[in-house]
């Protein structure tokens, strides 16, 4: 029922979709990881209480989450246009992506960290561990598994959001289900993509949940 | 053995949390020393404040008021830096033992190590040695998840010991614990006491440990300390109530006699197993009621203390307490006990 042309046409939408969605979540993490270790320490019960700082950042990353994605799509266009010089294909959809996401997981980071016993943390303290020994050494570690699990749901969330930016003419299979499936009344086309990317996160979901459970070492 | 020089020392110290109502004080006016070498308990009610008094003493809390001395340092005059340096030599242990969980039992044992920056292979080597002393060196590779509650208690005192602390810190360190490994863990922390000569500080609310391993006591009672002193004279002598509540726990079956004297009698194992009660009763032909006893055999020698009810006659209660005392035993009368 297809031709070459369009089956090429999918080919190369899954490589878009999977490169901005790869690019995004690592830009995300290199933004969002320090900003959910910063939540933690200074937090008023963490190892570095800043309640200024703390209330500072809390504030930036619930602003940026209240935005609706589709609309923080469409206001950052001429960021992205600075930024990559164009507002339509991949590399432009990886701005806003990073822009949606960073706080997204610097929220999600945050959960996983404060799982961390405080018992361990002190424990560490009276060894004359000091707060960054304590990040990279325990509270890093020992929240390995529960980092794992909170980066799968991110990259499946980043993956929602950049079929999202199709509409924007933002490359990838997103893009051609809104073109070919909604535009074009090309239902099959639609499915095939929808297909696609529910194959994709039920991959991402699967590796996911193996790493963080060979990582983990509380349940013997 | 202790050579009596302050390895801690603590003077006036005071320290309030913030709480939503105000503040709470948690402990007033703390003065304490405690002596190189030794194994000192510190015993209380829960809420008295004695994981608190422990915490100050590695400065993981920080006084309100007052000041501690480690080895002569005002921990207070220190930078941060110093302070991380000086917490190497007070290692200390917690009741949920609080190990690395991601990690291997001989990764817990270097994690200090890597900390004070000692380098790898020494760091496993001293490993090695740690969990040997330790008992478990078995177990090196397995996880913590995979060990007993007294296993995770012998990693995390080879953890403390790692830096070759000169004091080691035992917050409830037995407390979830049974009989049986507590004793286990109780034994390991004094042969590490006299082999290594580390002075100990145990805080606990059970008066067997205390008894078990302690030299000295002190008893803290709503954020003071009521008494301090030798186990042996607060268990002998007890001077105030908090003491006494902690020596001979309420049994409720007490309260039901009444009218007749009371005598306590300590073994402090300076008799041997003899029956010293049931000659006393053949030797005057007058019966006694036991209340209550908590008696224990250590190397053939009688540990503990028995309270009876003596017989009404006065001249003969009077005459049974000498009898005791003639047998090498401590006597007193106590009121208020039935």
């Amino acid at each position: 029922m297809f031709d070459m042309e369009i089956f090429r046409m999918i080919g190369s939408g899954l490589l878009e979709t999977l490169y901005m969605v790869l690019v995004s979540t690592a830009m995300a993490y290199v933004l969002g990881l320090p900003l959910g270790i910063a939540l933690v320490i200074t937090d008023k019960d963490g190892i570095r209480p800043m309640p200024f700082v703390n209330r500072f950042i809390g504030i930036v990353v619930n602003v940026l989450r209240s935005v609706p994605f589709l609309i923080l799509l469409i206001t950052v266009l001429p960021i992205t246009k600075k930024i990559v010089g164009t507002t339509i294909g991949p590399n432009a959809t990886v701005v806003p992506l990073v822009i949606a996401s960073a706080p997204f997981v610097a929220r999600v980071v945050e959960s996983s960290l404060k799982e961390v016993d405080k018992g361990v943390i002190e424990a560490a303290q009276s060894m004359g561990a000091s707060p960054w020994k304590i990040v990279y050494k325990v509270i890093l570690p020992e929240a390995r598994p529960s980092l794992i699990v909170g980066g799968t749901i991110a990259v499946t969330t980043i993956l929602g959001y950049s079929a999202m930016a199709g509409i924007v003419a933002g490359g990838g299979l997103g893009d051609i289900a809104i073109r070919y499936g909604f535009y074009r009344y090309q239902t099959n086309i639609m499915l095939v993509t929808v297909a696609l990317l529910i194959l994709i996160v039920q991959i991402l979901q699967e590796i996911g949940m193996k790493l963080a459970n060979i990582g983990d070492r509380r349940n013997g | 053995m202790s050579s009596g020089n302050p390895i801690i020392r603590i003077e006036g110290l005071s320290k309030t949390f913030q709480g939503v109502s105000g503040d709470i004080s948690a402990l007033e006016d703390i003065s304490l020393e405690i002596r190189e070498g030794e194994i000192f308990g510190i015993i209380g009610m829960s809420g008295a404040g004695k994981s608190t008094l422990v915490r100050c003493m590695n400065f993981l809390e920080k006084p309100t008021k007052g000041k501690v001395w480690f080895n002569g340092r005002d921990l207070s005059q220190l930078t941060k830096k110093e302070l991380y340096q000086i917490r190497r030599s007070i290692g200390m242990i917690f009741q949920q033992f609080n190990l690395l969980m991601q990690r291997t039992v001989a990764g817990n044992v270097c994690f200090p190590l890597e900390i004070a920056g000692v380098d790898k292979k020494a760091a496993a080597k001293r490993a090695e040695e740690l969990l040997t002393l330790v008992g478990i060196s078995d177990r090196a590779d397995s996880y913590p998840s995979q060990l007993s509650g007294g296993q995770r208690q012998r990693v995390a005192i080879a953890r403390a010991l790692a830096t070759n602390p000169r004091v080691l810190l035992c917050d409830e360190a037995t407390s979830a614990l049974d009989p049986s490994t507590t004793r286990g863990v109780l034994t390991l922390l004094r042969d590490i006491n006299r082999r290594l000569g580390i002075t100990i500080v145990v805080i606990t609310h059970q008066m067997k440990v205390i008894e078990e391993i302690c030299s000295r006591v002190a008893i803290l009672d709503s954020s003071h300390i009521a008494e301090v002193g030798s186990v042996e004279d607060i268990f002998t002598r007890p001077k105030t109530s908090a003491a006494r509540r902690l020596v001979f726990p309420e049994d409720p079956s007490m309260g039901k006699l009444s009218g007749t004297r009371c005598c306590r009698i300590v073994f402090n194992g300076n008799s041997a197993l003899e029956p010293v009660i049931a000659e006393m009763v053949l030797e005057f032909r007058q019966v006694v009621n036991i209340l209550f006893a908590d008696m224990k055999n250590i190397d053939g020698k009688a540990f503990g203390h028995i309270v009876i009810q003596l017989p009404d006659s006065g001249m003969v209660a009077d005459r049974m307490m000498e009898y005791v005392r003639s047998k090498g035993l401590t006597a007193e009368e106590v009121e208020g006990y039935v």
